[in-house]
C-alpha cells in the first residue's frame, strides 16, 4: 500500500477511536450543544424584541413582529456559534491526549503524523452535524423559517462544515500548544467572543468607526453573511469567496501548525 | 512490519550523544552499544538522564549532538524506519482509558496494519498472555495500576517489535507484578528481542541485564556485566557499586 493509503487507513482508525470517546462521554456533546441552544433562547426571548425593533428596514420589517425578525437574523449566527463550540471542545480533547501519555505512543509509531489529529478533526465534523441539526430543530420550533432551495441548504451545510474544518484545526493547534487541559479550555476563548464583533448579532455598519471596520472585515462576517444568503435563498455574492478564502487559508496554516505542535508535544 | 535484522548490526549504537534542557546539560557525551538479542539496563538515580536517553532513542526528542542509530537507522534522519523496529513503554501509562483493554490492543493492531482476523487474534492472544481476559471488555479506566502497566506493555508488543524500550517499567508496582514483568522480559529475550530498560532498582538490573550501564550526571560512569561491575567496586552487590561510583562522581 502507498503512503497515502496508509495515511487514510490510519486516520480512519483514529476517527473510530474518537467517535467511541464521544459515545462514552456523551455529557461532553450534550454540554457543547446546550451552549448555543441557550444562546438561541436568550437572544430570542430576552433581547429579541428590542434587537428586532432596531434592525434596519430591509432586515427588520419582514414579518411585522420584531422578535420573529430577530430570530430570523440570529439563527445563522447561532449555527456558527455551534460550530465554534464543537471546535473548542476539540482543543480540550487533544490536550487531554497530550497530557495522558498516549500521544507519545502515537508519536513512536510509523504512522502519518497527521493521523491522530485528522481523527479528532473528522470526529468533530460528526459532532458539528449533530449540533447543527439540534440547533436548527430548536430554531424551527421557535418559529424560524427558511426560503432556501436544495442548493441553498447544500451551500449552508457546506459553509458550516468548511468553517468547522478551519476552526477545528485552529483549536487542535491551540490545544497542543497550550500545554495543559486547563489552558486548552481557555485558549480558544477569543473564538467565542469574535462572532460578537461581526455581523452575527447586529449589522456591522451599526457599530462605530474602527469597530465597524473590524466587524466588516474579520472572517466571521463573510461566513455568516454567506450562510444568511444561502438560507434566505439569495445569492451570497463576494461574501462567499471571502468565506471560502478565509476558511481555506486558516485550515492550511493551522494544519501545518497543529502537525508541528504534535511533533513537539511533551507529555506531562 | 519489522525490518529484517542485518546480522551483526547492533540494536543500538550511540556515540558522543549530548542533550540539554535549556542551558542545563542532561547528557554529556554518551557512548554505548547494545548487541541485538541482549538486555541492556541503564541504571541511575533520579535526574541522571535515563528518560532523556529513551526519548532520544525512541525518536521522541532530538539530541543536541552526537549520533544515535537504532536497528541500523539514524534516529533523526530515518525516524520512520526506527519507529518500524521499536516498541516503547514509557514511564507514564500510555493507554486509552475510555477504551476497553481489547479495544486498546485492536487500536494498536489496526495502526500496525494487521489484517482484521489477525488483529483480533493478536489482541486475544496478548490479553491471555498478560492475564487480562476477564477484564478484556471493561474500560481501562477501571483497571488497577498493575493491570494498566500490563496492558501498556501488551500494546507495545502488538506489532512484534524487535527492540523494546522500557522506561522504569516496574516503578510503583507491587513485588508480584514486578516479578511477572521480569518474566515477560525473559520471554522476550528468549524470542530474540532486544530490550533496553531503565531502572533505579539495582536488583532489577542484576536479575535481567546482560550489560548494565551506570548513568550519573549525564555520563556513563561504569559499564559491564553485573558481575564485572561488582568486581570493579569490590562490593558484594550492585548497591555497593552504585553508591561507590555515583559517590565518586559527586566528589569529583
Amino acid at each position: 500500500m502507498s503512503t497515502m493509503t496508509y495515511a487514510v487507513r490510519d486516520s480512519t482508525t483514529m476517527v473510530r477511536r474518537n467517535l467511541k470517546h464521544l459515545l462514552r462521554y456523551p455529557s461532553l456533546t450534550v454540554t457543547v450543544i446546550a451552549m448555543p441552544v441557550v444562546f438561541l433562547l436568550l437572544f430570542t426571548y430576552v433581547f429579541g424584541g428590542t434587537m428586532g425593533a432596531g434592525l434596519p428596514g430591509d432586515l427588520g420589517s419582514a414579518s411585522g413582529d420584531p422578535r420573529a425578525d430577530y430570530l430570523h437574523y440570529l439563527t445563522p449566527a447561532i449555527l456558527v456559534m455551534t460550530v465554534v463550540a464543537v471546535a473548542q471542545s476539540t482543543a480540550i480533547l487533544i490536550a487531554k491526549d497530550a497530557t495522558e501519555g498516549i500521544i507519545d505512543r502515537f508519536r513512536t509509531l510509523p504512522i502519518a503524523r497527521s493521523a491522530p489529529l485528522t481523527g479528532h478533526a473528522l470526529a468533530a465534523m460528526v459532532q458539528t452535524v449533530l449540533g447543527v441539526v439540534v440547533v436548527l430543530a430548536v430554531a424551527l420550533a421557535l418559529g424560524y423559517r427558511s426560503d432556501a432551495s436544495v442548493a441553498g441548504w447544500a451551500g449552508a451545510v457546506g459553509t458550516l462544515l468548511l468553517m468547522g474544518w478551519a476552526v477545528t484545526w485552529l483549536c487542535l493547534a491551540l490545544g497542543l500548544a497550550s500545554g495543559s487541559v486547563e489552558a486548552a479550555s481557555n485558549a480558544p476563548m477569543p473564538l467565542i467572543l469574535l462572532p460578537f464583533l461581526s455581523s452575527a448579532f447586529v449589522p456591522a455598519d451599526s457599530m462605530p468607526g474602527p469597530l465597524g471596520w473590524f466587524a466588516e472585515h474579520q472572517p466571521f462576517t463573510p461566513v455568516i453573511e454567506t450562510l444568511r444568503a444561502c438560507l434566505d435563498g439569495t445569492g451570497p455574492g463576494s461574501d462567499a469567496w471571502w468565506a471560502v478564502a478565509w476558511c481555506v487559508a486558516i485550515s492550511a496554516v493551522c494544519f501545518a501548525w497543529a502537525v508541528r505542535a504534535f511533533g513537539r508535544a511533551r507529555n506531562g | 512490519m519489522t525490518t529484517p535484522d542485518t546480522p551483526g548490526t547492533p540494536a543500538i549504537e550511540v556515540a558522543g550523544l549530548t542533550s540539554s534542557y535549556g542551558d542545563q546539560p542532561v547528557l554529556r557525551g554518551l557512548d554505548l552499544t547494545v548487541p541485538a538479542g541482549t538486555v541492556y539496563a541503564l541504571l541511575g538515580p533520579n535526574g541522571a538522564g535515563k528518560t532523556t536517553m529513551v526519548r532520544i532513542l525512541s525518536t521522541l526528542l532530538g539530541a543536541d549532538g552526537g549520533t544515535a542509530r537504532v536497528a541500523g537507522h539514524d534516529v533523526r534522519a530515518e525516524a520512520d524506519a526506527v519507529r518500524r523496529s521499536i516498541g516503547v513503554t514509557g514511564q507514564f501509562s500510555a493507554i486509552d482509558e475510555l477504551l476497553t483493554g481489547r479495544e486498546n490492543l485492536r487500536l494498536m493492531a489496526d495502526l500496525a496494519h494487521l489484517p482484521r482476523t489477525e488483529a483480533a487474534a493478536r489482541a486475544t492472544e496478548l490479553l491471555s498472555r498478560f492475564g487480562l481476559e476477564d477484564a478484556a471488555d471493561r474500560r481501562a479506566a477501571t483497571y488497577s495500576g498493575g493491570m494498566k502497566r500490563r496492558l501498556d506493555l501488551a500494546m507495545t508488543l502488538v506489532a512484534r517489535p524487535r527492540l523494546i524500550f522500557l522506561d522504569e517499567p516496574t516503578t510503583g508496582l507491587d513485588p508480584r507484578s514486578r516479578r511477572d514483568l521480569w518474566q515477560v522480559v525473559r520471554e522476550l529475550l528468549a524470542d530474540g528481542v532486544t530490550v533496553f530498560l531503565t531502572t533505579q532498582y539495582l536488583e532489577e538490573a542484576d536479575q535481567l541485564a546482560d550489560t548494565v550501564g551506570l548513568l550519573d550526571g549525564g555520563r556513563l560512569v561504569a559499564e559491564g556485566t553485573p558481575a564485572e561491575l561488582k568486581a570493579l567496586a569490590g562490593g558484594e552487590t550492585l548497591d555497593d557499586v552504585f553508591l561507590a561510583l555515583t559517590g565518586m562522581e559527586q566528589n569529583r
